[in-house]
């Protein structure tokens, strides 16, 4: 039996079993009773590709600091019963701390994970539960690894009363049958909590949809893809309540289109998709560009190409959003950078979008948008932007009027006098079609110029630290990165951490400015080709050593993985 | 001696744009613009009011020729932007104007949900069996012996039947119209405007560039001998053994338009948030 | 198509020759702004010399406009009531939109002219010869006399302007592309 363990920061575990077992239910369960005790938390999933019936993980990580990259090895594996969850080993690493929690009439644990050095011990999960009526055992597992990271008891039986339909009774029953295997089992525990600011209990694609109605969209339509779907069921109740509107569209073509017609008639408009979608919505981005239609689109980035690993994460449709529209067409292109940032990321896309009369995509992932959260309640992001109107005067009225910014305002369907045909041919002040050199000239010159005289603020990208090593990354890799500098830190080594948001426009000038003083860049990116490190050149904003740390999905960097290259790397 | 009461307090003339349509001399596309304003002069509207959205062809031409807001998007996408726009905005009035290029072949999906979705939208395609606008090549309803440089001697496809597809999808209103007849294809816009939910009328409307044979379609055309029916059996039957220029109004549906947003909002987004507090 | 006479019950004297004016008025400026497009159409596509002939007769369509105004002493032009549109087809005096080709010559023109005031002569005739309210007959019998001087008068115009040869039509070049 070991001894008393030492209170971590943080503590990792996974809940796994086959269809039925209702790990999700447990996982979800754990989440808000981690958060009821004070803690952050986030929870991830994995799937095999059954739609019923299959193999399933929930992974947890519990902390008493704000943060959403998943650690390093994974503290507890518990399971239900063993069949299939083979599969998930890569995603699931331990190690000979670890724990291996098994149901002795399941099987012995998959050799897998057995090789990692990990403890087993037996936990008769099914046989536990028999020992009170309608108890399940997903719920003795609940009381069980609440128990050995040292959740109170009482933040597990809340959060079963607070969130079980029904078998409330049996579930708390389970919970503590749970509970009381867990003293034999070891312990885990958490250091105590260190705050106790307002929290949300949230994924990031709720997070999204929130950040777009605050930032006022008011109509969407969109076709269901994962990993994106979440965003819109969560939207389509919501906009009922805000006064908008939600078509579901027969496919992304139709998606893209109708969010351009609400918006030229004046409704700031989002549609939501991953990388098939997208695809298929380019040619309509473009119309959006020439007509100056502002529009939203959130792509919860998958695995490609092609249908790829629909259900997994990967930062490779950033050259598409960058580059994918044919001809010269200068949009926006934001990232968030965590799962709490995809609000105030969309709704400061809105703003973008809507105040610079271009399309914007927000390069959301997998990982974030069903990724689900106990974080602090962010702050908005304070910048209104909004779309000017054309008001009347001024006649006569000249849509695509050039101006030294670039921004001409926008006459809405309705006010009369001032009619214009919002067109993707190439068009004149007015609007009327032009094959003129002059005109295309002038009217490239008003798009570009509008997207490139924009001053992003602040929130242009996260730069923390100091140091002449520094990481430069984007999206779900930074709360890794953030993680691994940490700890080089700790090790006596600084670094910065530079976490670009606005990615299109480019903003060489600020990086230049913010990597002042550094002689060694990594880039950290989650895809094959390296498609930010080429990026990043293209714009000249990296000097100095530069090295690539990329990988593509389904895996996410862990910190562990960027804190080695550091280390090695202000050694060498 | 007083002129005439004037009952419409704008004409035809007024819904029009001073810019100059760049349409073949002959073509029919010409009547179909000059029955859009005639009808929206009948309908007693305001041009600012009144929307024409169209995809890429000839026909999607239209709404720049109009002095009403346009949209000219992307090829095949009409109905989508038309149906963002309507549902975002249930005040305005919208025409969607295509092609049997446009809006049956690459807009062909389109087609069938919004005649199923049922928005308050009037489809206006004007079909003369062709594309003009890429130099004749077949569309969905050229005659499978056509020859073209594209196709010689023909596709050998037979044709599709926009007005069965509509009935079938759910389309609420259905109606032929010939473009050599403007007054009478002024008075069906205006009377597929009226009808609530998705208007689908298909104008025959001939290219007498690539398909100069089509001038002969003046002979042709017919006002359909019956009455409207609100039986899409009945219908069905007719558009399926019609001879194909049947003139008139075939079928008026009776389903509701589709709901369309811009309720009143019971919370603000920061309301939402509680959803989320632990 | 067939053409539609209008779709009117007799009225009384009085309103029922007023009701005809209008109607011939409304004819002669749906004449006036088909063949005002057919000219801005031609000018378009640069067959200036059709362009202009049209244009002509859309002048001369305008005098007879003016006739009936000076007549029934409307101070201008109203605007025309909507209830007044033809219910089926055109009207007899407007030229049909498919009948005009980008290389048309003068003489198309006129036969497309012609046979505007042939019907417009036809119907003012039908009406002359009805059971219409006298006023209504005689005002007819006017119009159709004017449509008449204008048939004769296309008819030497059409004598002064060369017969299109065979392949009038042709055109060396393929049709262009625009989008």
């Amino acid at each position: 039996m070991p001894g008393m363990e030492k209170a971590r920061a943080s503590v990792s575990l996974a809940l796994a079993g086959s269809g039925g077992a209702g790990v999700m239910t447990a996982g979800n369960l754990l989440l808000e009773a981690a958060a009821h005790a004070g803690y952050y938390a986030l929870m991830t999933r994995t799937s095999g590709p059954q739609i019923r019936g299959g193999e399933a993980a929930a992974m947890l990580r519990v902390s008493n600091f704000p943060g959403d990259g998943q650690d390093d090895r994974f503290q507890i594996l518990a399971a239900i019963d063993w069949q299939n969850v083979a599969r998930f080993a890569a995603e699931i690493p331990l190690d000979g701390s670890s724990l291996i929690l098994g149901d002795p009439s399941q099987g012995a644990p998959p050799e897998v994970f057995t090789r990692s050095g990990a403890r087993c011990a037996a936990v008769p999960f099914k046989d536990l539960a028999k020992q009170h009526k309608d108890a399940w055992p997903n719920m003795i597992a609940l009381g069980v690894l609440g128990a050995l990271i040292g959740l109170p008891a009482e933040s597990l039986e809340r959060a079963v009363t607070k969130s079980m339909k029904k078998g409330v009774e049996a579930g708390i029953a389970a919970v503590r049958i749970g509970i009381a295997q867990a003293a034999a089992l070891g312990a885990f525990p958490l250091a105590k909590p260190l705050s106790s600011t307002p929290r949300w209990l949230i994924t990031g694609n709720e997070a999204a949809g929130f950040g777009a109605l605050r930032g006022g969209v008011r109509f969407v339509a969109a076709y269901p893809i994962t990993p994106a779907t979440e965003l819109l069921e969560w939207l389509a109740p919501a906009l009922v309540k805000v006064g908008g509107t939600m078509v579901q569209a027969e496919d992304e073509l139709a998606s893209i289109n109708m969010i351009l017609g609400a918006s030229y008639g004046g409704v700031p408009a989002l549609t939501a998709t991953s990388g098939p979608g997208l695809a298929l919505m380019i040619e309509a981005l473009g119309l959006g560009v020439t007509a100056e239609i502002p529009a939203i689109v959130v792509d919860v980035m998958r695995t490609g190409p092609s249908t790829g690993i629909a259900t997994k994460s990967e930062q490779s449709d950033l050259n598409l959003a960058l580059y994918g529209l044919h001809g010269d067409a200068p949009h926006i292109v934001v990232a968030p950078n965590s799962l709490i940032d995809c609000a105030a990321t969309t709704e400061w896309a809105v703003g973008l979008a809507e105040s610079l009369q271009v399309p914007a995509i927000v390069l959301s992932d997998q990982y974030f948008g069903q990724a689900r959260g106990v974080v602090d309640v962010p702050q908005r992001n304070g910048s209104a932007r909004t779309r000017s109107v054309a008001d009347g005067t001024g006649e006569p009225y000249q849509r695509y009027a050039i101006n030294a910014s670039g921004i001409s305002p926008m006459a809405l369907p309705g006010a009369p006098g001032m009619a214009y045909t919002a067109d993707g041919l190439e068009h004149n002040e007015r609007g009327t079609p032009s094959s003129q050199a002059a005109d295309h000239s002038a009217q490239m010159d008003k798009r570009a110029r509008k997207v490139a005289q924009l001053d992003p603020g602040e929130h242009w990208a996260s730069v923390e630290g100091d140091g002449e090593l520094a990481v430069v990354t984007f999206g779900s890799c930074t709360g890794p990165a953030r993680e691994a500098l940490a700890r080089a830190r700790a090790d006596g080594v600084n670094a910065r951490l530079i976490s670009l948001r606005m990615l299109s426009p480019a903003q060489p000038e600020r990086l230049t400015r913010a990597l002042d003083g550094v002689s060694r860049v990594l880039v950290v990116e989650q895809n094959h080709s390296g498609q930010f490190l080429r990026y990043l050149r293209a714009e000249g904003a990296l000097s100095g050593e530069v090295k690539s740390l990329r990988r593509p999905g389904p895996l996410p960097f862990r910190p562990g993985e960027i804190h080695r290259e550091l280390m090695q790397w202000s050694r060498a | 001696m007083n002129a005439p009461q004037v009952i419409a307090s704008l004409t035809a003339k007024d819904f029009k744009s001073d810019y100059k349509p760049v349409w073949c001399p002959g073509c029919g596309d010409y009547s179909v613009l000059s029955a859009v304003t005639k009808a929206l002069a009948m309908l007693n509207l305001r041009p600012e009011n009144v929307a024409v959205v169209s995809g890429i062809g000839c026909s999607s031409r239209i709404p720049a020729y109009t002095a009403c807001y346009g949209f000219h998007g992307v090829h095949g996408r009409s109905l989508p932007a038309a149906t963002g726009l309507k549902v975002a905005r249930p005040d305005l009035t919208v025409l969607v104007a295509s092609g049997d290029g446009d809006g049956y072949s690459i807009g062909g999906n389109h087609f069938l949900h919004a005649c199923r979705r049922n928005v308050d939208l009037t489809y206006i395609v004007m079909d003369n069996h062709v594309y003009g606008m890429t130099k004749g090549q077949p569309s969905p309803t050229t005659e499978p012996d056509w020859s073209s440089k594209l196709a010689p001697g023909g596709t050998g496809l037979r044709e599709f039947h926009p007005l069965v597809i509509a009935l079938a999808s759910g389309a609420n209103f259905i109606a032929r119209a010939f473009s050599g007849d403007p007054n009478g294809t002024a008075n069906l816009i205006a009377e597929a405007v009226r009808h609530p939910g998705f208007s689908f009328l298909e104008v025959l409307s001939p290219c007498v560039t690539f398909r100069p044979e089509q001038r002969q379609w003046k002979h042709r055309a017919h006002p359909a001998p019956v009455a409207p029916t609100d039986d899409p059996v009945r219908a069905a039957r007719r558009i399926l053994t019609d001879d194909g220029f049947n003139i008139g109004v075939l079928f008026r549906g009776k389903r509701p338009a589709f709901k369309a947003g811009g309720a009143t909002p019971t919370h603000s987004p920061d309301d939402l948030a509680a959803g989320f507090s632990i | 198509m067939r053409k539609h006479p209008p779709r009117r019950s007799p009225k009384p004297e009085s309103g029922a020759y007023e009701e005809f004016m209008s109607r011939a008025y409304t004819m002669e400026i749906e004449a006036i702004e088909r063949y005002a497009q057919f000219a801005e159409q031609l000018d378009t596509h640069n067959n200036r010399e059709v362009a202009n002939l049209f244009r002509k007769l859309s002048q001369i369509e305008t005098l007879h406009a003016k006739r009936i105004l000076d007549e029934m002493r409307w101070p201008s032009m109203p605007a025309l009531p909507a209830a007044y549109a033809w219910e089926g087809a055109e009207g007899p005096e407007t030229a049909p939109f498919g009948d005009l080709h980008y290389l048309m010559q003068p003489y198309h023109a006129l036969e497309i002219a012609l046979q505007c005031e042939s019907q417009a002569q036809q119907y003012y005739e039908s009406i002359a010869a009805s059971k219409a309210p006298r006023r209504v007959r005689a005002a007819a019998a006017e119009m159709a006399e004017e449509e008449r001087e204008h048939v004769r008068l296309i008819r030497d115009w059409l004598k002064k302007v060369p017969k299109p040869g065979a392949g009038w039509d042709r055109d060396p070049d393929p049709p262009s592309m625009s989008e």
